[in-house]
């Protein structure tokens, strides 16, 4: 079952990679949030404690609710034009996204967990792909909500990593991780806001004036 | 004790929200960051008792860095005053400003006083956050700029950090990750751990080649919270790698060591020719982040001299921002070829700008002479003489770049009429210029034992 869910996030990565729409990518990050509760549900077998049970669905209604509307929201203020705008066309990127899985594959096999497990290293795999995708993500696209979304992908992918190796987190420092990404995403987005408006779109390489 | 250490500037934060007038705002700024900084000179006497399950404690490190904070926050706030009043940005904008600034306070005394891995990082990440509206204060778009590469730069290299922590609660297997009940701890996935938290809070801390985003908001925002981003944040990250290195050992000095003369050397590289003030003061913030790495890696005697190497940068660094801040108030320009004469037509921000030339590049009878003096030294003793070359060449390098610009700002015949400066805008950084001053004639007993007992914990003598 768990595997079930690693394999759909690996798709949510590729879909992402390949998608030229914004809607599209805001929608496949939420539907990446909530696989991500259920992983954190299934990681605690078939007893999970109220807490357990308590954050995996934070986690799921700011990740596959709120922040999808925040963005949508901004996006609706900016009134930008619906296309990704990639440095890297999606072709290439999807191709970039193969090999990171491959490297992501490979790094999992030569960190030796303790206690391991064939499952647990399936997940160290996507746990790195999801952090690789995110970061290629931030890199390669130009517009200010698309690095949003790399960076709320990378975020998932420590977060899955959190999930299935770290058993007891306490959940008062989940709770803080959760508020300091919400507050991340919110200030994010004013900023975005203000960025349309002083430059009439959201493109980051125009911002481009300060440099030595 | 120490929960009223945190809730007070929480409270406050929310409080400046909602407050309608400009005049209240400021009060409340003034008034939290008295609060804050009598509360900690009474921990100084009677150190408090630890409290959620001794994850919020006080230590020597904590203590050390708690007070450097809170003493700039002191000094920044009263400043501020003075520069909301010439702002007029109207209400809303103060409001948001002030309230920013109560909150980072809030965040800035959480990291000190962490004990705990996942409780500082959120504290850290924390710090970002609330400083991010404030570098956008001017509301320009190369402020703009400034706070978007600040935001998501830091928010990447933090979550990397994090990644950090995953790391090290799998090596630590069941054991909470409490920094006291980590020792001892081997393998792979530690030093994997550390790297990750060394390039995570790297980033925040302005370690070359991750400091990319530091000169822009430095440069970009208001002076005074240039001041404290220079002076207290940088200081936070870096207390992060400081709670951290004890468990990694020869590894992780090793690392340090490398980082923090690539630092010294890009912060050389980018302060010859450097034609703005408030970058040459961001690259030099590099630099001085690169001697702490340095001097923590060598450690011993180095991590000694790291501690106080600390406290001499925050407060040299912060008179400076300040100070910067006048200049850039009267001439409406930050490029230092523009302007002449400052000591003539800002008579004392002139001479506080010339003191503070000579206080950050580490000529005596400042401070930072002994810090820096102490920790070559360190390098000596253990016979790294690369180290020691390096070290001293790149101190020499950056002392004439520095020197060049500011003595061409400060002499030359006054272009304009003298001019009458407000006590507000000079008393912070003078106060400031004098205790880096002290800290190079006469180190007090108690402080000292203080630094010994922060080296202490490092694994220093």
């Amino acid at each position: 079952m768990a595997e079930t869910v690693l394999i759909l996030i690996v798709l949510t990565n590729l879909r992402l990679l390949g998608a030229s729409r914004l809607g599209a990518s805001i929608r496949t990050v939420a539907v990446q949030g909530i696989l991500l509760g259920a992983l954190a549900l299934l990681a605690h077998g078939a007893a999970p404690t109220w807490g357990a049970v308590a954050m995996a669905v934070i986690g799921m209604a700011l990740k596959g609710g709120v922040f999808p509307w925040l963005l949508f929201r901004a996006l609706r203020q900016a009134d930008v034009q619906r296309e990704v705008e990639p440095f890297v066309g999606p072709i290439p990127s999807l191709l970039a996204g193969i090999a990171s899985f491959g490297i992501a594959f490979w790094l999992s096999r030569r960190l030796p967990l303790p206690g391991g497990g064939e499952g647990l290293s399936l997940l160290v795999a996507v746990a790195l792909f999801s952090i690789l995708a995110g970061l290629f993500l931030i890199v390669a696209r130009k517009k200010a909500i698309t690095q949003v979304l790399g960076f709320l992908v990378m975020e998932n992918g420590i977060y899955a990593f959190g999930v299935g190796l770290v058993r007891e987190s306490p959940v008062l420092v989940e709770l803080g991780v959760l508020l300091d990404v919400f507050v991340a995403v919110f200030v994010m987005g004013i900023i975005i806001f203000h960025i349309n408006r002083e430059f009439e779109h959201m493109d980051t390489d125009e911002l481009a004036t300060l440099k030595d | 004790m120490l929960w009223t250490l945190i809730l007070l500037p929480l409270l406050a934060g929310a409080a400046a929200f909602a407050l309608r007038r400009g005049v209240a705002t400021r009060t409340l700024l003034v008034a939290t960051a008295g609060a804050h900084a009598a509360m900690t000179a009474a921990a100084w006497m009677a150190r408090p008792a630890a409290v959620l399950f001794g994850w919020i404690a006080l230590d020597e490190v904590g203590l050390l860095f708690l007070s450097i904070t809170s003493v700039l926050f002191l000094a920044a706030s009263v400043y501020a005053v003075g520069y909301l009043r010439g702002e007029h940005g109207g209400d809303t904008s103060e409001r948001v400003f002030t309230g920013c600034l109560l909150l980072f306070l809030a965040a800035m005394t959480v990291v000190t006083l962490s004990q705990h891995a996942g409780l500082l990082w959120v504290a850290v990440e924390a710090t970002t956050l609330a400083s991010a509206p404030l570098i956008y204060f001017h509301r320009t778009g190369r402020s703009l700029e400034a706070t978007w590469k600040y935001l998501l730069i830091c928010s990447v290299g933090i979550a990397l950090a994090l990644l950090g922590n995953f790391f090290l609660a799998v090596a630590a297997g069941a054991k909470p990750l409490v920094f006291a009940e980590l020792g001892g701890l081997k393998g792979p996935w530690l030093n994997a751990a550390f790297l990750l938290l060394l390039v995570g809070y790297g980033t925040k801390m302005g370690l070359a080649p991750l400091h990319t985003w530091l000169p822009d908001a430095h440069s970009e925002s208001p002076s005074v919270v240039s001041a404290l981003l220079s002076g207290a944040v940088l200081n936070c990250a870096f207390v992060g790698i400081v709670r951290v290195q004890p468990l990694c050992g020869a590894f992780g000095r090793d690392l340090l060591v490398g980082f923090g003369l690539v630092s010294m050397a890009i912060a050389a590289v980018f302060l010859l020719g450097q034609a703005d003030f408030k970058r040459m003061l961001a690259y030099s913030s590099v630099e001085h982040m690169g001697i702490l790495a340095l001097g923590v890696g060598l450690g011993g005697a180095g991590a000694f001299g790291a501690m106080l190497h600390a406290v001499n940068h925050s407060l040299t660094k912060a008179m400076l921002f300040l100070v910067a801040g006048n200049i850039l108030a009267f001439y409406q320009t930050k490029s230092a070829v523009a302007i002449r004469g400052v000591a003539r037509v800002l008579p004392v921000s002139g001479a506080l700008w010339l003191a503070g030339l000579l206080a950050i590049t580490g000529s005596p009878p400042f401070g930072m002479f002994l810090s820096e003096f102490t920790i070559l030294k360190a390098a000596l003793d253990q016979n790294r003489s690369v180290v020691a070359v390096l070290y001293l060449l790149l101190l020499a390098i950056i002392f004439m770049a520095m020197t060049t610009l500011v003595l061409r700002m400060a002499q030359g015949d006054a272009t304009r009429p003298r001019q009458r400066e407000s006590a507000l805008a000079i008393l912070p950084p003078l106060a400031l210029g004098a205790a880096a001053l002290a800290l190079g004639l006469y180190i007090p007993p108690a402080l000292e034992t203080l630094l010994r007992g922060a080296a202490k914990l490092l694994g220093g003598a």
